[in-house]
């Protein structure tokens, strides 16, 4: 039956590869060939020394690592115990963590702004008023890593809950109970090593999602990497998409890197 | 397969387990009604019953992953109730596979050894030596999802044993191995605790491995403990009709109690058991069933199934019920389904229960 389709396969490949390689090849080729000076890769170069480009991307992957962080600490021992502990609770959990895909970025962001004015507002006489200040630091927004993690919350939850469907979480932890292992002991040695195709996944879809966040900073008024690439176009069209192109290429990198993780744990559970 | 003189060491100071009024409900359904149990030091305890009589709760109690509403679990004469989990001192060998997945043989046995913080060559020698004495001294570096679910449990098995446990917890080790597998593992699991004299409590609903390894079965029902005896006594002296029909087949034969001895099938035999006067049920195992081919026999043969050496026989007699009934091979060889047979018992004491209107 597969050698009977192989050439719809092969068309539908086709099709596909013409619909997304056609304007990556001319972003490329806007990019390299200047018209009157032949192909040339100033726009690549320029990218390095230009106003913004280091602190941006910077920024966004400090963000993105605090936001990792912040979600996995968050998220990992709730979804143990709700396994472990209040499996009943799950349906209600799934829920809260799959709102934020329902609330648009530009109403999250929305209320974010209404708080941040008015707590300062209202609490300008109390210690208060520093949190709020504090927060809002922008060579490192702490607000903005508050709202990733929520918008995280439904990509981490499902990663993480898939992974612990996988395995049988209060067999393993009993086993590692009455090995002698504490609680603690037996979450960090029997559960997360189990667990490192899930956290890898949870890792890269809150990276993906950190870099490529626009609306929220945007209207913030912060200027991670995405916003410097918007702020930038309007300027310089050609670096703008020279930008897009690395950018692109940088999470291809990243997919390889967690493929190539993930890769080996899969290869590693069917050998035998 | 040596048994080092580490080993040894255990048997020496093989603890008793005791249940003190265990009680123990989740929700509305009681899992434990006041469960007393002693284990004896070095014992095989199996503790047998049908799904749901609370045998699994009570060895989770004893390992620590289930606390009783009231009742006391005591190890050695010392209460342990409230001592966590991971200071129990007992090992367990769980229903599904527990193995480690991200571990190797060798490190799954290391584990506990790992968490006491035993130095790294000395916890590695300790593990190769547990999989020598569970006969897979070979498949050190083969990780859980390499070895067939029969090796797995044994590498469970050396993990269990690994901290030299004053207690072996065994819930349903076998359950998910095929027949065979099962059969050698558990007289390997027989040998083991024998040679190492620990203490084990051996949690099964399946009576012919509980009978076939035990020192003594305790047969449980709805929380309660209905009788904890030895294998052949369990067997041939059942204190209750359901342990009787719990443990190997038993048929039920209407029969009127006098005095001590009853009328059953037209013979009168003396009675065992508790019951009053007047119409009883007779309880008997297949072995002790003869039938004969009779064409004046009131009973019919209903079915016949081949079992090996013996033939089971099924026979509906005259009022209706139906007993089973052993025959070897070679007599039961003109029974068919529907032919006339007689059906007498040997002259022995009888198991007598009250009526059960079917």
């Amino acid at each position: 039956m597969a050698r009977r389709l192989t050439p719809w396969r092969w068309a539908v490949l086709g099709l596909a590869a013409l619909y997304f390689l056609v304007p990556l090849a001319a972003s490329v080729i806007f990019t390299v060939d200047v018209p009157g000076h032949g192909v040339t890769f100033d726009a690549y170069t320029q990218i390095l020394s230009a106003d913004g480009f280091t602190s941006s991307l910077l920024l966004s992957l400090e963000l993105a690592v605090a936001t990792i962080v912040v979600v996995l600490l968050l998220m990992v021992p709730a979804v143990v115990a709700l396994r472990l502990g209040a499996p009943k609770l799950r349906p209600v959990v799934e829920v809260v963590c799959s709102l934020p895909l329902v609330v648009p970025p530009i109403a999250f962001v929305a209320g974010i702004v209404t708080v941040l004015k008015w707590g300062p507002d209202h609490l300008s006489r109390t210690p208060l008023f520093q949190t709020f200040v504090a927060i809002q630091n922008p060579t490192f927004p702490v607000v903005l890593v508050l709202a990733y993690v929520v918008m995280a919350l439904p990509f981490v939850y499902r990663a993480l809950d898939a992974g612990l469907r996988a395995m049988d979480v209060r067999t393993l932890v009993e086993a590692a109970r009455s090995c002698g292992a504490s609680w603690p002991q037996a979450l960090v040695r029997a559960v997360l090593p189990n667990l490192r195709g899930a956290l890898l996944n949870a890792s890269f879809l809150t990276l993906a999602l950190v870099l490529g966040e626009f609306t929220v900073a945007r209207l913030l008024g912060f200027q991670p990497f995405a916003v410097w690439i918007y702020n930038v176009g309007g300027s310089q069209a050609q670096m703008s998409v020279a930008v897009s192109v690395l950018s692109l290429l940088l999470t291809w990198a990243l997919l390889l890197v967690l493929a190539g993780a993930g890769g080996r744990t899969r290869t590693a559970s069917s050998r035998g | 397969m040596t048994v080092t003189t580490l080993e040894k060491a255990t048997a020496e100071k093989a603890a008793t387990v005791e249940f003190r009024g265990l009680r123990r409900e989740f929700g509305t359904t009681v899992a434990l009604d006041g469960l007393d149990l002693t284990v004896r030091p070095g014992e095989f305890l199996a503790l047998l019953g049908p799904s749901g009589c609370g045998k699994t709760t009570a060895l989770r109690m004893l390992a620590g992953f289930e606390h009783p509403d009231s009742g006391a679990v005591l190890v050695d004469g010392e209460d342990v109730t409230q001592v966590p989990a991971h200071r129990r001192d007992a090992g367990m060998v769980f229903q599904s596979y527990s193995l480690f997945p991200h571990l190797n043989a060798v490190d799954n046995v290391a584990f506990g050894l790992r968490m006491r913080k035993v130095r790294t060559a000395e916890r590695r020698s300790r593990a190769a030596e547990l999989l020598e004495l569970v006969g897979l001294g070979d498949k050190g570096e083969r990780f859980p999802h390499q070895l067939s679910g029969g090796q797995q449990q044994r590498i469970a098995l050396a993990r269990a044993l690994a901290l030299r446990p004053r207690v072996l917890l065994l819930d349903e080790p076998l359950s998910a191995l095929d027949a065979k597998v099962r059969l050698t593992l558990r007289e390997e699991i027989r040998r083991l605790q024998q040679e190492l004299g620990i203490t084990t409590l051996f949690v099964t609903h399946d009576q012919e491995e509980a009978l076939s390894v035990a020192d003594r079965v305790a047969v449980m029902r709805a929380g309660r403990l209905e009788q904890c005896a030895e294998p052949a006594e369990l067997y041939g002296r059942p204190a209750t009709a359901f342990v009787a029909e719990f443990v190997g087949t038993m048929s039920r034969i209407p029969g009127e109690l006098k005095d001590g001895t009853v009328e059953v099938l037209g013979q009168r035999l003396p009675a065992d058991g508790e019951a009053p006067n007047g119409a009883v049920d007779v309880l008997v195992r297949p072995e002790s069933v003869q039938v004969r081919a009779d064409e004046q026999g009131s009973a019919r043969v209903v079915a016949t199934a081949f079992l090996g050496a013996v033939v089971r026989v099924t026979v509906r007699l005259a009022d209706g019920t139906e007993a089973k009934a052993d025959l070897p091979a070679h007599e039961a060889a003109g029974l068919g389904a529907g032919s006339a047979v007689g059906v007498s018992l040997p002259e022995r004491p009888v198991l007598v229960a009250e009526r059960i209107q079917k």
